[in-house]
């Protein structure tokens, strides 16, 4: 009960950022909280592999930067009036490009987790590292789409009766598509699916034993937080206006990671808090001091070392919760 | 409440600022990490501008906010956000890198606020996508190297080999270096952030070339430069390269072992004008333990450029004017010759440097001549303003 | 044939350098059961201790202890301070903890000695070129690291394999619970295996300081061929560590070396380029994958 009221009140203030932003004089609020909510979804998809399935992929990047990039492709044939494989026309409907991006990652996810579910633990780790840095490498020598420099989107894609030039009313698609994602990953994290997937975490020969496909659950769970990611990207290359091969380095995908760590592996709530966490501290640090990154490694640190469960157990346990 | 709002804020803009509130310059530039020492330059170069006029630049107070992008392009945008709409800051400069200035510029020339780039010059913001609000001081990067090509033909080199990392800097600085060369050219390609080029040494024996051109910036330069040496291939060909792969701060970490090297600029610090002459002193006076680099001596001039305007102008209210201002170029560049050309970007002269050792054994440039005069580059056709 | 005998020597070199990295995180994964991403951190430290003190001394040999002595306290310290309190966590936040460190030392070193990379020399002993075999003339500094590269090998052969503390590493590394309930003090143990990885990290970093450019961030450039050479070699394997280090050197460098040359053979010059390029930078991580599709436990899994 407490904690719908509380969602409920984040909620009505997420929505009114724009205004509290303009009130305050604060407007980079608003970008901030784009990118909060954009990485936080990011991770949350693969929070979704890694602490519901227990499977810890170091390459989810590679979905984010796959989504971005189909957005950034798709723009770059609009505006040059070519076509991709000399049939398939650029678009900036956003109504087409976000479902393309979830489509696409999607496929790659599928085609990356059929080969590296055959391994697991860390092996598992670094063979979707190997995945991601192949295709980091693909896109950085791609000379159409810009090669490391990127694509330059100059402008977000469109949506009807909204304009989304705008940047509150960006935020808002951005805050809208996100609740939409939470509430929905929320419901599949309780339906008979996620409860499997949490089986297989716990124990896989036990499930495998009761006659389920352990790999096949595995892979649908590894496309689906694909395609999460995949939309994170391209609403990231929409709200950047830009995209590029940075998008999927392996540094990006280790952020993610630490998104995850760092606010409670296996909550619904964590991962957003992880990255809200990470995105303020940086920029809040790097505008006090140039050496951001000492005081930054000591709070990772301490948070690690302090609290088990990251930013979410330390939440509880202020607050006095039950878990 | 949202009219009385802007009624107080328009209030508090018309009165507040004119009293002697400095005004704000923003520097996004790139601190942490191995390409750190590249944002340092530029940030110590901005300053030494300011100081050298008592704080101010064209007689008005300015101040600097600097932050670190840490390399990544969200980053830059982030901060230019925040510049722009927070502390109300219309001049932003400082980008290091283009993919960071990809994602940054065209917000900041979008949204009325001037941008003046005091290192990159992508080639996807010099043509078609130029803008009004968009200087650059240094260079369009595919000019860098251009000059270097033109070096290579002026020396008479028949047979060159040409190695870049295989990312889109790279492939425009070998496509530039055949532009102006027109000899025989093999490519060879080496990967993002390696460090061992002793496969390429060996290939490079096997070709046996008249000369050899590099690219490697920062960090990897250095290694190249002291495996080439190593490998004894610098007795029987010489390497020729653009700045970016022989400043101050790759010759020191290499030492003597760079003599010897040639090298194509738009300036050097043995230039013969006052404007470098009192930029050479200040920064020796104030930085001895650090070598001034084309990246510092970049911003100095783009700290030069804004004074001018600002003399004109005095403040950057009416942005039009100071727009007009900035467009004359009406300063002294400590390289000599400078002006826009249609894309915004620098018209100048471009030089060959011999490295030779220093009175104190350390290596430097020495100017031998001037190679190309008055060249913009070749995008410029392509920007409509 | 010269030319190929050439890239054999780099590739070997190369190969000795990701072993000396590789043994340590090797050891401290397979025995500690810990990933540390900071292991690139201790080849920074070493490169910055051992360098300065040969710039100061005037002498490259008096920079091998102070390197070594320098990685190996580091490494004691942060097992003792961080590392110690993370053996019983799970993976995730060990790197977590060990990402924080990173940031830590990369920011410790730009406000100690500034943004601008050192100066390195190399030792006048080896300073010329060697002729191996009449028209290859290579640097003997090189060769240098390979000799070294190849003593460290034997030497921890003989250290695992002839005395008591070996043993118990190797028990270590095959059954953790068992080696605990021999009644070995495994906390020494363990802080010996840790000192020993930062001592070859170290050294392995001090070594590469006349040949790379010594500078913030020098680590992780390392760090990813690194963790590939582990897992490749399987964890917990100074003997995976070793044939994986030296095949992925070899293989790394034939690739960029000779695979262009090829494919320029039957395609368009700067297609085969692009290619070439493109399939050698992702050479070992396709080797990998390969290698762990076929081997899940890499090479030479410990204990198996």
């Amino acid at each position: 009960m407490n904690s719908r009221i509380l969602a409920a009140v984040l909620l009505i203030l997420l929505a009114a950022l724009p205004f509290i932003a303009q009130a305050t004089g604060q407007s980079a609020l608003l970008s901030l909280a784009s990118r909060i909510l954009i990485y936080g979804m990011a991770a949350t998809s693969l929070n979704f592999v890694l602490g519901y399935g227990g499977m810890v992929s170091f390459g989810h990047a590679a979905f984010f930067g796959i989504g971005g990039y189909v957005v950034g492709i798709l723009y770059h044939h609009a505006d040059t009036e070519t076509l991709f494989w000399g049939f398939i026309p650029g678009t900036t409907q956003m109504l087409i490009t976000l479902p393309a991006a979830i489509l696409v990652s999607g496929a790659f996810a599928a085609a990356i987790g059929a080969l590296s579910l055959r391994t697991g633990g860390v092996q598992f780790i670094m063979i979707t590292l190997a995945f991601a840095q192949m295709l980091f490498f693909l896109f950085v020598s791609l000379k159409t789409y810009g090669g490391e420099d990127g694509i330059i989107v100059r402008r977000t894609n469109e949506l009807p009766f909204l304009n989304t030039r705008d940047r509150a009313v960006m935020y808002w698609v951005v805050l809208a598509i996100t609740v939409a994602f939470a509430l929905g990953l929320r419901r599949l994290t309780k339906s008979s699916f996620g409860t499997v997937i949490s089986g297989i975490r716990q124990n896989e020969r036990r499930m495998a034993a009761l006659g389920i496909p352990a790999y096949r659950y595995k892979l649908f769970a590894f496309i689906l937080s694909g395609m999460g990611a995949g939309l994170a990207g391209a609403l990231m290359v929409n709200v950047l206006r830009f995209a590029s091969p940075d998008m999927m380095h392996w540094t990006k995908s280790g952020e993610l990671m630490i998104m995850v760590i760092l606010g409670g592996v296996g909550t619904l709530v964590g991962p957003f808090l992880g990255a809200a966490a990470l995105l303020s501290l940086e920029s809040v640090l790097a505008s006090w001091s140039e050496h951001w990154p000492l005081a930054m490694g000591l709070i990772l640190l301490v948070v690690v070392l302090g609290t088990r469960g990251g930013l979410m157990a330390l939440v509880t346990r202020l607050t006095g919760g039950r878990k | 409440m949202k009219k009385l709002l802007t009624a107080a804020s328009l209030l508090a803009l018309t009165t507040l600022p004119s009293l002697a509130e400095p005004l704000k310059i923003g520097v996004i530039t790139t601190l942490s990490g191995p390409a750190g020492y590249l944002g340092e330059q530029v940030r110590d170069g901005l300053q030494l501008a300011i100081d050298q006029e008592g704080g101010k630049l064209g007689g008005v107070d300015v101040e600097l906010v600097v932050e670190d992008d840490g390399l990544k392009p969200g980053n830059g945008l982030q901060i230019a956000d925040k510049f722009m709409n927070e502390e109300g800051i219309k001049l932003i400069t400082g980008i290091i890198f283009s993919n960071v200035a990809g994602a940054t510029v065209p917000e900041v020339v979008e949204n009325d606020a001037i941008y003046i780039s005091p290192n990159a010059g992508p080639s996807n913001l010099a043509g078609a996508g130029c803008n009004k609000n968009y200087f650059v001081v240094s260079w369009q990067n595919d000019s860098l190297h251009e000059a270097t090509g033109a070096a290579a033909k002026a020396l008479g080199y028949k047979k060159v080999v040409a190695l870049a990392p295989n990312y889109q800097a790279g492939k425009d600085a070998i496509a530039g270096f055949k532009r102006e060369f027109g000899g025989d050219v093999t490519e060879i390609y080496t990967q993002l952030e390696q460090t061992d080029f002793a496969p390429e040494m060996a290939q490079i024996r096997a070709a046996a070339p008249d000369a050899v051109f590099q690219f490697h910036p920062g960090g990897m330069g250095i290694a190249f430069l002291k495996q080439y040496v190593q490998a004894g291939l610098s007795k029987d060909i010489p390497m020729i390269v653009s700045e970016p792969s022989a400043d101050g701060v790759i010759l020191n970490a290499v030492g003597e072992a760079a003599v010897g090297l040639k090298a194509t600029t738009h300036w050097n610090a043995d230039f013969d004008n006052e404007a470098n002459k009192a930029m050479v002193a200040a920064w020796a006076a104030k930085h001895p333990d650090k070598p001034l680099t084309t990246y510092g001596q970049q911003a100095y001039d783009v700290g030069l450029l804004i004074a001018s305007a600002l003399k004109k102008t005095g403040g950057i209210d009416d942005l039009d004017a100071f727009r007009a201002a900035l467009k004359e170029a009406d300063f002294t560049s400590t390289r000599g010759d400078f002006k826009f050309g249609p894309n915004q970007h620098p018209v100048q002269d471009w030089f060959m440097v011999d490295i030779v050792a220093g009175p104190d054994g350390k290596p430097m440039w020495v100017t031998k001549e001037k190679l190309r005069d008055d060249v913009g580059d070749v995008y410029a056709a392509e920007c409509k303003m | 044939m010269i030319l190929f005998l050439e890239q054999l020597l780099n590739g070997l070199q190369y190969g000795v350098m990701l072993f000396l990295l590789a043994a340590g995180l090797t050891l401290i994964f397979g025995i500690m059961g810990v990933i540390n991403l900071a292991h690139g951190s201790l080849y920074m430290i070493g490169a910055y201790a051992g360098t300065l003190a040969a710039m100061q001394t005037g002498s490259f040999w008096l920079g091998v202890p102070v390197a070594l002595i320098a990685a190996a306290l580091t490494g004691l310290v942060m097992e003792a301070v961080v590392i110690r309190r993370l053996y019983a966590r799970d993976h995730l936040d060990q790197v977590l903890a060990t990402f924080g460190l990173i940031l830590f030392f990369n920011q410790s070193i730009i406000l100690l000695f500034g943004r601008q990379p050192m100066f390195t020399q190399l030792p006048d002993l080896f300073s010329g070129a060697v002729e191996v075999i009449p028209g290859l003339p290579y640097p003997s500094y090189r060769l240098f690291i390979i000799a070294v590269g190849l003593l460290v090998a034997l030497g921890l052969y003989l250290i695992i394999n002839r005395t008591r503390i070996g043993m118990l590493v190797r028990a270590g590394s095959t059954n953790r619970e068992m080696v605990r309930a021999l009644g070995v003090d495994i906390r020494l143990l363990y802080t010996l295996v840790f000192g020993l990885g930062a001592l070859l990290a170290g050294l392995a970093g001090f070594l590469a300081g006349p040949v790379l450019a010594v500078q913030v961030g020098m680590g992780e450039q390392i760090l990813l061929s690194t963790f590939v050479v582990v897992v490749i070699g399987g964890v917990g394997s100074i003997k995976g560590a070793f044939v994986a280090g030296i095949s992925l050197g070899v293989i790394d460098t034939m690739l960029r070396a000779f695979l262009p040359g090829m494919l320029r053979q039957v395609m368009a010059g700067p297609e085969a380029d692009a290619l070439g390029v493109g399939i050698s930078s992702m050479g070992i991580y396709l080797l990998m994958a390969l290698v762990l599709l076929v081997r899940p436990k890499g090479l030479f899994m410990a204990g198996s």
